[in-house]
């Protein structure tokens, strides 16, 4: 265990070392650059026209401001009440103004990929929601998949029906959804995400009382364009309480995509508090044998049993086939509670009030023991729990608040409050 | 759930987090003694560095007031200290340790506790997850990170939310955490933990061989598992508890704003009203550090809300 300093294993001495030269392992830098995916988009010019990588801390430093700025706007409304039982509708458009090669390969390419994530990163969040996908082209709007809790059924219903041609109709669309969410039960949350390559629609009717219909029926529509700006788009996010952006490029239109995910601040009149009835099935011992009603067929290894038809079901959450109860297991609503009990923002500790020896900080962040000073023995930038006071690279900062939503610092101490309560 | 981005891991080599459980309210109410388990972990600890020079081991010490970090094998200062009669690990590990300890016992509460208290698993399994993070950093070629949960104490229900939210985080960066659980009862944040992560959980029916079931279960890489037959999960139970009674119950109602689970139907859900309330009642300026910032503690403090019963806790 000695020997291990110099090789890539050993994290301290990567980050310490040029870049160049530690990563290598066999690869000359011209191979590495390939094998990294579009590794060409990552440069840019200084000042005297050369070409050169992009500082990733520039990066890190835009989500840390995404972050905090999301995290300021969450804590100006109020806490509880958010719509976290979601039902939302996906529209792709898949008109001819898809097949646009601005994007790269081309904006239908980009669209199901980061659609795939969204789907991935929704459910993650929003684990008592639902998905359902709808698709306009040729001027008419087309049901993909209804809305489900299964986030693999979405994505390869999508993978499949990449074509696109003819014109998108907006009002097609919006009426298929409108319809469709007018069913679910009142607490949902109904919401449509419309991403749009097209700079026209092609509609049957009066769009505008499409719209209103949509308000009537509290749909929170947002859209999200590829190409330009339009007014409809903006006029129908307005009505309906959503939001309107345009993607400049695809980095900027993940960035727009993945703020749809968490969930949005309900207005009060939105989602009223309603008691659902629920079953938590046991999952059974590994190597029983039972027939699914999933996928109709005999199936060994662990399933979950409906507590009140009793029949077996491989997987939650899902709403029973035979009863119809909505079925989930106590894990699931555990993902939710961290919404409910978001970590406050970190703060900055600038390196000049770090030499102050007042305040007397390690210099080793407290979460992966990194130490916090940089090559000349100077304090790099990091931050400090408000509440435990222990300080955080920022990396783990970011790891923090977008992942693990605890921190080890105030968990790492029992506090007086948990003891005088009890 | 989610596929975890594919990572490009050297494929034999670990990094080991393991968390001990010091808490000394458990461990003076245990037959078996702490010299004796610490020295069988020891040798375990030794022999996972000794399966592959490049394996990477972290202890990291669950205290009943705090926790940190005892040991780490790629931290220079650990080189250096072999004393000729005991490999650097023990040395080292115990020197911590007794270190620590002290420190723990210092911040112990005046009066003292009615029950055993729970050790802050939340607090190690979150500074676990944020050096593995550091590993996931250092480059496209790093160890497979593993957590190992050496526990005895009982759960306790105000760590909750936080435990879950440290799964969840586990299993989006596919870490799998492994459970040793030495105490009478089963685990069920642990059973969770390493259900929902694809860890082993075992609890050894018999503490004298325990160098022997740590080393046959848990010392396996994560790619020699494949080929294993490692302990299979006896089930997990997955049913909630309602927070009005705190009843297991297999059928309830949720609600559908704040997700608190009733055994009966109620008309309006007491936990949101209570939120509401609170956030009226609270000045502004707490808003910060009392109130939104201490998720254990804002549990609780919620949820001995009407009735005072009201712990959210999963049996
Ligand atoms: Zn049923
Ligand atoms: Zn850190
Ligand atoms: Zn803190
Ligand atoms: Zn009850």
């Amino acid at each position: 265990m000695n020997n291990i300093a110099g090789r890539p294993l050993n994290g301290v001495v990567v980050e310490d070392d040029d870049e160049d030269e530690a990563n290598g392992d066999g690869l000359e830098a011209w191979e590495r650059a390939y094998t990294e995916d579009r590794s060409w988009e990552s440069l840019q010019e200084d000042e005297s026209g050369l070409l050169r990588p992009i500082d990733t801390t520039a990066i890190h430093h835009a989500q840390y401001r995404r972050r905090l700025r999301a995290l300021a706007a969450t804590a100006a409304t109020a806490r509880i009440q958010k719509g976290l039982i979601r039902y939302m509708y996906i529209v792709v458009d898949l008109s001819k103004a898809a097949s646009e090669r601005d994007f790269r390969p081309s904006r239908m390419a980009v669209i199901a990929k980061q659609v795939e994530a969204f789907i991935r990163e929704f459910f993650d969040q929003n684990p008592l929601s639902h998905v359902g996908l709808v698709t306009t082209k040729d001027g008419v709007a087309q049901s993909l998949t209804d809305l489900g809790g299964s986030p693999e059924s979405h994505i390869k219903a999508l993978m499949g029906k990449l074509e696109c041609s003819g014109d998108a109709s907006l009002q097609n669309a919006l009426d298929l959804v409108h319809d469709n969410l007018n069913q679910i039960p009142s607490y949902g949350h109904r919401e449509v995400l419309i991403l749009y390559s097209a700079l026209s629609t092609c509609d049957p009717g009066d769009l505008m009382e499409t719209i209103q219909k949509c308000k009537k029926s509290k749909i929170r529509c947002s859209v999200i364009g590829l190409a330009a700006e339009m007014f409809i788009c903006k006029h129908l996010c307005q009505e309906t309480g959503g939001t309107y952006s345009v993607a400049l490029d695809e980095s900027h239109f993940k960035e727009l995509i993945l703020e749809h995910a968490p969930p949005p601040p309900a207005i009060a009149e939105y989602a009223t508090a309603n008691l659902i009835k629920m079953g938590f099935p046991q999952r059974a011992a590994e190597g029983s044998v039972a027939i699914c009603t999933c996928h109709e067929e005999a199936k060994t290894g662990g399933g979950y049993t409906c507590p009140r038809c009793k029949v077996r079901v491989c997987e939650l959450p899902t709403e029973c086939r035979i009863c119809g109860l909505t079925l989930i297991s106590s894990p699931h609503l555990a993902r939710s509670y961290h919404h409910l009990f978001p970590i406050v923002p970190f703060v900055e500790i600038s390196p000049s009030s770090q030499n102050d020896p007042s305040h007397n900080f390690p210099n080793i962040c407290f979460g992966c023991q990194e130490s916090l000073l940089s090559h000349g023995n100077k304090p790099e930038l990091s931050v400090s729990c408000p509440k435990c006071k222990q300080q955080f690279c920022l990396d783990c900062d970011i790891y923090i608040h977008e992942s693990l939503h605890n921190c080890p610092g105030c968990e790492s101490f029992r506090h007086s409050k948990s003891v005088t309560i009890a | 759930m989610t596929s975890a981005p594919s990572k490009l891991y050297a494929d034999d080599v670990s990094l080991l987090v393991v968390t001990l459980d010091t808490n000394p309210f458990f461990w003076t109410t245990f037959p078996f003694h702490f010299s004796e388990f610490l020295s069988q972990v020891l040798a375990f600890l030794n022999s996972i560095l000794l399966l592959g020079q490049l394996n990477q081991l972290v202890v990291i010490a669950t205290g009943c007031n705090s926790c940190g970090y005892i040991y780490d094998s790629t931290s220079n200062r650990n080189h250096a200290s072999t004393n000729g009669t005991m490999p650097a690990l023990y040395s080292n590990l115990l020197h911590n340790l007794e270190e620590f300890l002290a420190r723990d016992q210092k911040l112990t509460m005046p009066h003292a506790p009615v029950t055993v208290p729970s050790s802050l698993l939340s607090g190690s399994l979150s500074m676990a997850l944020c050096y593995i993070q550091r590993a996931f950093r250092s480059g496209p070629m790093h160890p497979q990170p593993r957590i190992l949960c050496l526990q005895g104490s009982t759960d306790g229900p105000e760590q909750y939310v936080a435990i879950m939210n440290a799964i969840f985080s586990a299993q989006r960066s596919s870490v799998p955490v492994d459970s040793c659980y030495i105490g009478s009862n089963n685990s069920a944040f642990l059973q969770q933990a390493s259900y929902i992560t694809g860890g082993i959980y075992y609890r050894p029916p018999q503490m004298d061989g325990l160098f022997q079931y740590l080393s046959t279960v848990f010392a396996t890489d994560l790619h020699s598992r494949a080929f294993l037959r490692l302990p299979k999960s006896l089930g997990v139970d997955f049913r909630a508890s309602c927070f009005c009674h705190k009843q297991t119950i297999d059928m309830g109602y949720v609600c559908s704003v704040c997700l608190s689970i009733f055994c009966e139907h109620h008309d309006k859900c007491s936990t949101s009203l209570y939120l509401a309330r609170l956030n009226q009642m609270l000045p502004q300026q707490t808003t910060g550090k009392e109130r939104l910032h201490n998720v254990s503690g804002l549990i609780t403090l919620i949820l001995s809300c009407p009735s005072r019963e009201l712990i959210c806790y999963v049996s």
